[in-house]
C-alpha cells in the first residue's frame, strides 16, 4: 500500500489511499456499461469507456448526445440509472457526501464557458480552491496563484476583474483555476465552444502541457474534430447513447467507419441524419403517387 | 364534464406543487441550518453580507421612514386635535411605527431591494454554473453562498426596521413639533409614559425578526431554486417580491393576533 502524495504541506485533504500494485496498471477513470435516463429519455445506453493515467482522451459527438451528462456522471453530479463509474477505482454512485467532495478536491473541472466567480478578481478566483481547502498561508497562495498564471500566460491579469476578460482569456483563468490544486483527473466541457482560432490553439496547447506536467488524466467533451485529434492520446464516439467508434488519432484518420467519417469531414447526413424524423413530405402534401 | 375534470385535475396540480414546494422549501431550510456553522467560523462572509443586505439599504429604509413619520405626524394631528387630544401625536406615531410600520414597511422594503437583489445574484451564479463550478470545487454551495446570505439578510433585518422606526418618530417629531407647534415636551413625555419597552418595542422587534427570517430564505430559495435562464431568474425576482410581500402581509395579521390581543 502507499499513499498518494499530497502537494503541499499544509493541505488538509487526508491522503487517500489505493493499492499500489492497481494503482499503475488499472485505469483512472472506467465505465462499465452505464445507462442513464433523464426521466423517460434514455441519454445513455451503455456505455464502455477508460481512461488511463497520463492519457488526455475526448469524448466526441453530435448536441445532445450525452457527452456532458458523461462528464457529471465521472464527477459524481450525476448517478447513472445502471452500470459502474468508477474514479480510481471508486464506485462514485456509492461514495458518500464527504467521500465525493474528497474524490473532488482531486479533480479539476473546466466548465464551457469558465463559469468563473464574477464578484472576485482573477486572482481571488484562482487562489478560491487554495483558501477553501488549503491552510496555506497568504503569501504562499498569492506564489501559488502567480505561478498557475503564469502558465497560462495571464499574470499580469491578476487585477482585472471576470469582466473584462475575452472569452479566451476567461477559459485561461478558469483552466488556472481547474489546476489549483494539481488535481488527477481534470475535466473539460466544450473547452473550444466559441474560441477564435488563436485562442483555441493556446487552450489546446495548454489542455495537453498541464496534463503532462501534472501528471494528471484529461477527460474532454468537445465538438473540435481538428483540434482534439492534435492534442489528445484516445478518442470515443457517443452516438444514440453508446459508443459507436474509438480510437488513437491514427486511428480515427484512416478510419471508414461512416459516422467517423461524417463526423471528421463534417458531412450533413451521413449515419446522423439531416432530417429529423418526421412522414414523408410527399404525403404531408398529399402529393403521394402523383 | 370535461371541462370540470380538467378543472379538478388543474386544482390538483397545483395543491401538489403547492405541497412539493412547501416541504422542498422546508428541506432547504434545514440544509442552511445545517450548513450555517460556517458563516459563523468564517465570520467575514457573514459580514459581507450584512454590508450588501443592510448597508446598502440604509438610505432606502431612512428616506421612507422618515416621509412615513412625516405623513404619520400630519394625519394623527389633524385627527387628534379635533378631540383636543393633539399632545399625543407623539404617542400615536410611536405606537403605530413601533408596534405595524416599522417591521411591516421596512420588510416590504428589505425584500424589494436587498431580497431582489440575492434572488438576482444566486439566480445569475447558477446560471452561469458558478454555483455547479463551486460544487466541483468540493465546496458545498449552500454552506459557501446561501447561509451568508440568509444570515446577513436575518440579522440586518431587525436592525433596517428600528431604524426606520427612529427615522419615523423624528419625521413625526419634525412635523408636528417644528413645524406645527405640537409642544414638545408633551410629545416625547406622553410617548415615554405610554410606550411599554416589552410589550410594545419587543413584540416589533420579534416581527421584525420573523419578517427577516421569511424573506431571506424566500430570497435564497427562489435563487437556488430557479430556471438557470434569463427568464428563470426574471421570474425567480418577481416570485420573491411578490410571495415575500404576500408573507409579511400574512404573518403580520397572524402575530398582530398573537401579540396585541388587549
Amino acid at each position: 500500500m502507499s499513499s498518494i502524495s499530497v502537494i503541499f504541506n499544509g493541505f488538509r485533504v487526508p491522503a487517500i489511499i489505493v493499492n499500489a500494485s492497481t494503482a499503475s496498471t488499472s485505469p483512472l477513470v472506467s465505465l462499465r456499461d452505464v445507462r442513464f435516463a433523464y426521466g423517460e429519455r434514455a441519454v445513455l445506453r451503455s456505455i464502455d469507456l477508460s481512461v488511463h493515467r497520463g492519457q488526455v482522451v475526448a469524448i466526441m459527438g453530435g448536441s445532445g448526445c450525452g457527452k456532458t451528462t458523461l462528464l457529471r456522471l465521472i464527477g459524481g453530479q450525476l448517478r447513472a440509472s445502471g452500470g459502474t463509474v468508477e474514479v480510481e477505482g471508486r464506485d462514485v454512485a456509492r461514495l458518500s457526501g464527504n467521500e465525493l467532495y474528497a474524490l473532488r478536491r482531486r479533480m479539476g473541472m473546466l466548465f464551457q464557458f469558465g463559469a468563473l466567480f464574477t464578484d472576485m478578481s482573477v486572482h481571488d478566483n484562482v487562489a478560491f480552491p487554495l483558501r477553501e481547502h488549503t491552510d496555506l498561508p497568504a503569501a504562499m497562495i498569492h506564489d501559488l496563484v502567480l505561478m498557475k498564471l503564469q502558465a497560462v500566460g495571464l499574470r499580469g491579469a491578476a487585477k482585472l476583474n471576470p469582466g473584462e476578460l475575452s472569452g479566451g482569456m476567461a477559459r485561461r483563468v478558469a483552466l488556472a483555476r481547474a489546476v489549483a490544486l494539481d488535481p488527477m483527473l481534470i475535466l473539460y466541457d466544450e473547452p473550444f465552444a466559441g474560441l477564435d482560432p488563436i485562442s483555441l490553439g493556446i487552450i489546446g496547447q495548454l489542455i495537453r502541457r498541464l496534463n503532462d506536467a501534472l501528471g494528471a488524466s484529461s477527460v474532454m467533451v468537445t465538438h473540435d474534430v481538428h483540434e482534439s485529434l492534435e492534442i489528445v492520446d484516445y478518442i470515443y464516439f457517443v452516438s444514440d447513447g453508446r459508443i459507436v467508434a474509438q480510437g488513437t488519432p491514427a486511428e480515427i484518420r484512416a478510419s471508414n467507419d461512416p459516422f467517423v467519417h461524417q463526423f471528421v469531414n463534417a458531412e450533413a447526413d451521413g449515419p446522423v441524419p439531416f432530417h429529423y424524423p418526421a412522414p414523408p413530405i410527399d404525403s404531408l402534401l398529399g402529393v403521394e403517387g402523383a | 364534464m370535461n371541462a370540470i375534470a380538467s378543472a379538478l385535475r388543474h386544482i390538483g396540480a397545483l395543491t401538489i406543487d403547492g405541497i412539493w414546494r412547501l416541504g422542498f422549501i422546508t428541506r432547504f431550510l434545514f440544509a442552511v441550518l445545517m450548513h450555517s456553522g460556517q458563516s459563523l467560523r468564517r465570520i467575514h462572509l457573514t459580514i459581507r453580507e450584512l454590508y450588501f443586505s443592510g448597508v446598502l439599504s440604509l438610505l432606502i429604509i431612512v428616506v421612507s421612514g422618515l416621509f412615513v413619520g412625516l405623513v404619520l405626524g400630519l394625519q394623527g394631528y389633524d385627527i387628534l386635535q379635533r378631540y383636543g387630544s393633539a399632545d399625543a401625536v407623539g404617542v400615536m406615531v410611536a405606537l403605530s411605527l413601533l408596534r405595524e410600520l416599522g417591521p411591516v414597511i421596512a420588510a416590504l422594503l428589505f425584500a424589494s431591494r436587498a431580497g431582489s437583489a440575492i434572488t438576482a445574484e444566486i439566480g445569475l451564479m447558477k446560471a452561469t454554473e458558478q454555483l455547479k463550478a463551486m460544487d466541483m470545487m468540493a465546496v458545498n454551495p449552500i454552506a459557501r453562498v446561501v447561509a451568508p446570505r440568509f444570515w446577513g439578510g436575518v440579522l440586518s433585518m431587525p436592525l433596517l426596521a428600528a431604524l426606520f422606526s427612529a427615522m419615523g418618530i423624528f419625521g413625526g417629531w419634525l412635523i408636528t413639533v417644528a413645524v406645527i407647534g405640537v409642544d414638545d415636551g408633551a410629545f416625547w413625555s406622553q410617548m415615554q409614559a405610554a410606550v411599554e419597552f416589552e410589550y410594545d418595542v419587543m413584540n416589533g422587534v420579534i416581527k421584525s425578526v420573523v419578517f427577516g427570517t421569511v424573506v431571506s430564505l424566500i430570497a435564497v430559495f427562489e435563487g437556488y431554486d430557479c430556471q438557470p435562464t434569463a427568464e428563470g431568474v426574471s421570474r425567480a425576482i418577481t416570485h420573491t417580491v411578490v410571495t415575500s410581500a404576500l408573507a409579511i402581509l400574512a404573518l403580520d395579521f397572524v402575530l398582530t393576533s398573537f401579540m396585541f390581543r388587549g
